[in-house]
């Protein structure tokens, strides 16, 4: 058995729960080893695991202890997992995890869908136009998803808007919309509350119970965002209805 | 086959053991709150362990059956009725078309789990017919019962209990038998509740006064508590420095410390991912009776390492298997 290419580390999360460390901190590397992980433990998952979880600098393994083939009497099923998720990983190489899906998201940036571009916009002396422009220029990565299902933590937000999250939440936010917290950026998928400052709206459905994917973002993919007008947003939002 | 909803009660939702292979999207894996009384309701009326029961909180609902159908009630009591008389929880019953299931309000513990033979006949959705209440998906269209509902059942096999069998050939409303399975009402009944944890990857970050703390002192179960997550009230811990920590996975169990102080329990249906410091996690074997325990009850915490908490959780399926195979005789009796 080779030295594993990927600097392992491995912590449990309670009885039930294999978590792979790989870095500290949230950058670039870090997320290209998770990413490379994460799409080789979903493809070879050992007996056993039951989701497989990225996060910024983190790989969970959500697993049945029952179910984890033990090889020796004495092992317990974390080690016999560990061990295996090691072995697995031993020849892996992060330069060469499969390529990221890239997306490209409409967003209809307007005071009507996006009630805080003006205040985004005035808390670090900008112009709305100004806003738009910085919030659609970057590729985003997908950190993880959390919070609700289908909502992807985007990084790579434009330090310029940065924009710490509402001291007051709302209780209902929009399906669609377009938002700023902190360092990150984000699209509701489905009507929830929330803290984040709304800049605009997608016309998209972000997620699909039904759908054999129901997220329309993975963790590790791989976002920019559209500016389209009002009317383009009706005219997509229509087709999908329809749908 | 169908269960007639007279009365809903507070939240009657049907949950399965969860649905997994979705968190990397976002979706909770939800699921029943008291596992260990879910799996045994299902294993009275010769169901398969995953199969969906009735989530029954804190003031249950009034339901009629529209066959002759096998039940099973596990978890808290809810001192139900069958046509007015009362039905022991935690064994077989056999009742007649027309019955009529009663459930009071919860004397002890906080959840009941009823199970149907041949189980309820609702789709699924990622694989699970859990009802997830945010997302409007699983379980009956997403939402919990209503009165007037109607929620399609499976078929109860006829060659089950055959004792109780005859007792309904022979005139009786219901039947059962004099026997009943160890359902864990009993641990509830006294009130020391030590609820088991693992230490996470950040207990080392709180004080050493804040981790003495939660590992000795009492903690009240707070109000706002539900599916979601359990509010603790009692000592306010506090982070040694301010830490910078990046969200990741969470868990069923997870013990999370917000920046107010105040640790919260996450519970079946939490988020997948979490960014607040953990102490750590409730050991699996002690989550259905912390499932069980209402607001307002007090618990105590202690720590248990990983390896142990491990071998409970192996111990528990082995004690399970036994139930399995003892009810599978019965079963023909």
């Amino acid at each position: 058995m080779g030295e594993p290419k990927v600097e392992l580390r491995f912590s449990q999360l309670g009885d039930d729960v294999l978590v792979v460390e790989l870095g500290t901190d949230a950058s670039e590397a870090t997320a290209l080893r998770v990413h490379a992980v994460t799409q080789h433990l979903l493809r070879h998952s050992p007996a056993g695991v039951r989701d497989v979880v990225a996060a910024a600098c983190t790989v969970a393994l959500h697993y049945d202890p029952l179910q984890v083939e033990i090889a020796t009497q004495t092992q317990t099923p974390f080690e016999a997992l560990a061990q295996q998720v090691t072995r697995r990983l031993s020849a892996l190489d992060p330069a060469t995890a499969p390529a990221t899906t890239e997306h490209e998201i409409p967003v209809c940036y307007s005071a009507e869908f996006g009630e805080d571009l003006e205040a985004v916009a005035q808390t670090h002396g900008l112009t709305t136009a100004d806003v738009i422009a910085l919030h659609g220029a970057p590729l985003y990565r997908v950190q993880m998803l959390g919070f609700a299902p289908g909502f992807a933590y985007l990084a790579g937000l434009d330090a310029r808007i940065a924009t710490p999250r509402r001291s007051t939440p709302r209780t209902r936010v929009p399906a669609g919309s377009v938002a700023i917290g902190g360092e990150l950026t984000a699209v509701y998928p489905l009507d929830l509350p929330g803290g984040w400052h709304l800049i605009g709206r997608s016309p998209l459905s972000f997620f699909d119970p039904e759908a054999a994917r129901p997220s329309l973002l993975a963790a590790g993919d791989r976002v920019r965002f559209v500016a389209i007008t009002p009317e383009e947003f009706e005219h997509a939002h229509q087709d999908i209805r329809w749908r | 086959m169908a269960l007639k909803v007279h009365r809903a009660g507070i939240l009657s939702t049907l949950q399965d053991l969860g649905r997994y292979g979705y968190q990397r999207f976002g979706v909770p894996v939800g699921g029943v709150m008291d596992e260990y009384s879910h799996r045994l309701a299902n294993l009275l009326v010769g169901n398969a362990e995953y199969e969906a029961t009735l989530e029954i909180t804190l003031s249950g609902p009034r339901l009629e059956f529209t066959e002759d159908t096998l039940i099973g009630i596990c978890g808290g009591d809810f001192t139900p009725t069958l046509d007015g008389s009362r039905v022991p929880a935690a064994r077989p019953v056999l009742l007649r078309k027309g019955c009529v299931l009663d459930f009071g309000t919860c004397r002890l513990g906080c959840r009941a789990y009823l199970a149907v033979g041949g189980g309820f006949d609702v789709p699924l959705v990622m694989g699970s017919k859990s009802t997830y209440l945010r997302g409007g998906f699983g379980g009956l269209g997403g939402r919990a019962l209503r009165r007037g509902d109607v929620v399609p059942t499976g078929e109860t096999d006829a060659a089950s209990y055959p004792s109780l069998r005859r007792e309904l050939d022979a005139g009786a409303r219901f039947a059962y038998p004099r026997w009943s399975v160890n359902a864990n009402s009993a641990f509830l009944a006294h009130g020391h509740h030590r609820i088991h944890f693992i230490p996470g990857r950040h207990w080392e970050l709180f004080t050493a006064d804040s981790r003495e703390q939660f590992a000795g002192v009492e903690y009240r179960i707070a109000p706002d508590s539900d599916r979601m997550g359990y509010r603790l009230e009692g000592p306010v811990l506090a982070l040694i420095q301010p830490a910078d920590i990046l969200p990741e996975a969470v868990t069923f169990g997870s013990i999370q410390v917000p920046p107010d102080g105040h640790p919260i329990v996450l519970m079946a249906n939490r988020q997948t991912t979490g960014g607040y410091p953990r102490l750590g996690e409730v050991s699996t074997v002690d989550l259905p009776l912390l499932a069980q325990l209402p607001p307002g009850d007090t618990l105590r915490f202690e720590p248990i390492a990983p390896e142990d908490s491990q071998r409970l959780y192996l111990q528990r399926d082995h004690d399970l298997g036994i139930m399995r195979e003892a009810l599978r005789m019965r079963m023909k009796q």
